[in-house]
């Protein structure tokens, strides 16, 4: 049965003293709000990240070489040297454990200014020798025609992909760039594809900026011999990157006389190892989140629990004269702990929902800009449903402390309160 | 009706102990009406809160309609107060934010009764009272007189075996205290039990027995208008 005579005193109980009841429910919905409010940024700001290494394999490691810093075999210290083709051979060969290994050419004296030329059109752009397996390790989409394929490195054929911004600045007036030819440091090359600007992440050369060229091309036209600037590499599924990454380094060193402990001559970055750090960060900003929060709903909390005990002291000798009437502990503890219930839930609740608003501003305000930074920021609707649970139970618990001390009370000592 | 064997009681502050009841030994029957006398100080009004059930005592017996009340639960003694006793105060105690007819049905709501079916009976009994026309005011708008008529109206609706009277009059002018008196005689010539606190002679005076107690012991015990001694403990 629902008991209107309850909630119509609960009302009033609550109505009495509008001051004082909204500032104690301020700590709730304030609570619940920063609790809210943080935890849907920071779901967003996860959001955003994890799209921008949407399809990025984790499991993949980058190296380069760095000057060496220690002497080895007759070699001075601060040599210059480069990976050959031999060494991609070799590594390949000795790390089975390895799924795709991917060489790069960063033409960097192909790169100069104004290297690129169109018909009247001209721009400076990044010059990259790259294999097809590229994509599988930092996959990305083509707005146009294709990638880079087996048959263009066998043949050494001189086509190109261009990324996005190549395209605005050379092709001004919608023509479609598939099948022109494009000069790059003086040398003509057919164009096969447009690279699409989504995602974000990417190692070396923006994409946008990127013009890329079989890699065996790049070798032979540009006299790179057989020298490779930088691969990548993947680990076979069921095997981690980082375990193989030190033996790869190991065979480097040994095939170019790097001393073993020279720790800077291979540069390197292992993306799982990235990804851990980045899931630690998240971790992290969670765990913030649901302490400040928590806390500040805590202490919002025990404010309706202190004023529940007042509110029960000033009601001490109605609640007497209700008990002289008939009034079981149960019908009086009943109505403490609604009261307190109520009064966080109702708090509690505009804190969520504004909360919720709030993030579903920001996405709206955020949506479509560049650096996408928060992603659909919000809680979901178990989060939500959780949070309105705790509520209910805390707010029964805040007026636990205080319905007890009401029934304590003898009822002639109850009444006899002024 | 109502039946004391030997009670005491002691209120204890800090390290001191009290003695209000020293040893009551009394018996009320079924449709007396008794006033409790004494000077301020003599353990009467400790001893009506006893028979309410509003306050413990700690040695003897207290028999209610036959049954031992001691260490009693507090949810079965709100059944008890429910039922079987009605409360009229010197100060009312009504409720303030409740308005008269809300008051007087409060007992029923505890019986689990509907709002519609207690506000017809809680009328019944304000019209009784001569109060219906002022069933929806505020306590804070009536009188002393009309503020106890609605406490008595209060302590009947649960049709009590027994109604327990603190100082009925005690803040009511004489006319009013009579009128208040009146009443109280009538419902007492319905059959119920009425158990008076107070210290003024005339309200005792229509009583049909007079205990006076003194220093936390029966001081006497007389039958109105026989002035026949009962042998004091």
């Amino acid at each position: 049965m629902f008991d209107i005579d309850l909630y119509r005193e609960i009302w009033q109980a609550i109505t009495k003293n509008k001051m004082r009841s909204t500032l104690t429910a301020f700590g709730v919905f304030w609570g619940i709000f920063m609790l809210v409010a943080l935890a849907g940024a920071g779901k967003g700001f996860q959001n955003g990240i994890n799209k921008q290494l949407e399809g990025f394999a984790t499991n993949a490691a980058f190296m380069w070489t760095e000057p060496t810093t220690v002497p080895y075999n007759g070699f001075k210290k601060g040599r210059s040297w480069s990976y050959d083709n031999a060494d991609m051979e070799a590594v390949l060969h000795h790390v089975p454990e390895i799924e795709y290994l991917v060489p790069r050419l960063e033409a960097y004296k192909q790169s100069s200014v104004n290297n690129c030329v169109y018909k009247d059109k001209y721009g400076t752009f990044q010059v990259q020798g790259d294999y097809p397996d590229l994509a599988n390790v930092q996959p990305f989409k083509m707005a146009r025609g294709r990638f880079l394929n087996d048959m263009d490195i066998k043949n050494n054929r001189k086509v190109c992909v261009i990324g996005s911004r190549v395209e605005e600045v050379l092709f001004t007036n919608g023509e479609n760039p598939i099948g022109k030819y494009m000069r790059v440091s003086g040398v003509y090359f057919q164009i096969v594809g447009v690279t699409s600007p989504d995602g974000n992440i990417q190692i070396g050369a923006d994409k946008k900026e990127s013009v890329q060229i079989p890699f065996t091309t790049v070798q032979q036209t540009f006299n790179y011999g057989d020298i490779v600037h930088y691969f990548s590499f993947t680990a076979k599924k069921d095997y981690s990157v980082s375990d193989i990454e030190n033996r790869v380094m190991e065979i480097l060193k040994k095939r170019n006389d790097i001393a073993p402990k020279d720790n800077s001559a291979v540069g390197h970055v292992n993306i799982e190892k990235q990804f851990m750090i980045m899931k630690y960060l998240f971790m992290g900003i969670n765990g913030l989140t649901y302490l400040v929060g928590l806390g500040t709903l805590l202490a919002g909390i025990i404010g309706i629990s202190n004023i529940m005990l007042v509110i029960v002291k000033e009601r001490t000798k109605e609640i007497g004269i209700k008990r002289a009437l008939g009034a079981t502990p149960y019908n009086i503890i009943r109505q403490i702990i609604m009261e307190s219930t109520i009064l966080t839930l109702s708090a509690g609740y505009v804190g969520l929902i504004l909360g919720i608003l709030l993030n579903e501003a920001l996405g709206v305000a955020l949506q479509g800009t560049m650096s996408e930074v928060l992603l659909n920021p919000g809680i979901d609707l178990k989060a939500g449903l959780t949070a309105l649970f705790i509520l209910v139970v805390a707010g029964a618990l805040a007026g636990l402390l205080p319905a007890s001390k009401a029934v304590k009370v003898k009822p002639i000592d109850a009444i006899r309160e002024e | 009706m109502v039946r004391i064997e030997k009670l005491h009681k002691s209120y204890v502050t800090g390290s001191n102990s009290l003695h209000v009841l020293k040893g009551i030994d009394v018996e009320i029957n079924k449709g007396e009406m008794v006033s409790i006398m004494g000077s301020s100080g003599s353990g009467k009004s400790t001893l009506l809160n006893i028979i309410g059930i509003l306050d413990n005592y700690d040695e003897g017996g207290y028999y209610l309609d036959g049954e031992l009340i001691k260490n009693m639960s507090e949810a079965k003694a709100a059944i008890h107060r429910n039922r079987t006793l009605g409360f009229v105060f010197q100060q009312f105690n009504l409720i303030s934010f409740k308005n008269a007819l809300e008051n007087v049905a409060l007992p029923l709501y505890y019986q689990k009764i509907s709002r519609k079916k207690r506000n017809i009976i809680a009328m019944e009994y304000l019209d009784k009272m001569g109060l219906r026309d002022w069933a929806h005011h505020m306590p804070n708008e009536l009188s002393g007189g009309q503020k106890q008529r609605i406490a008595i109206a209060r302590s009947l609706i649960s049709k009590p075996k027994v109604i327990l009277a603190d100082e009925p009059t005690g803040a009511l002018d004489t006319t009013i205290s009579y009128e208040v008196m009146d009443i109280l005689k009538e419902i007492n010539a319905d059959g119920i039990t009425m158990i008076i606190v107070t210290h003024e002679h005339d309200i005792a005076e229509m009583t049909q027995r007079i205990i006076r107690l003194k220093d936390g012991i029966i001081e006497s015990n007389v039958t109105n208008g026989k002035k026949k001694q009962v042998a004091a403990v």
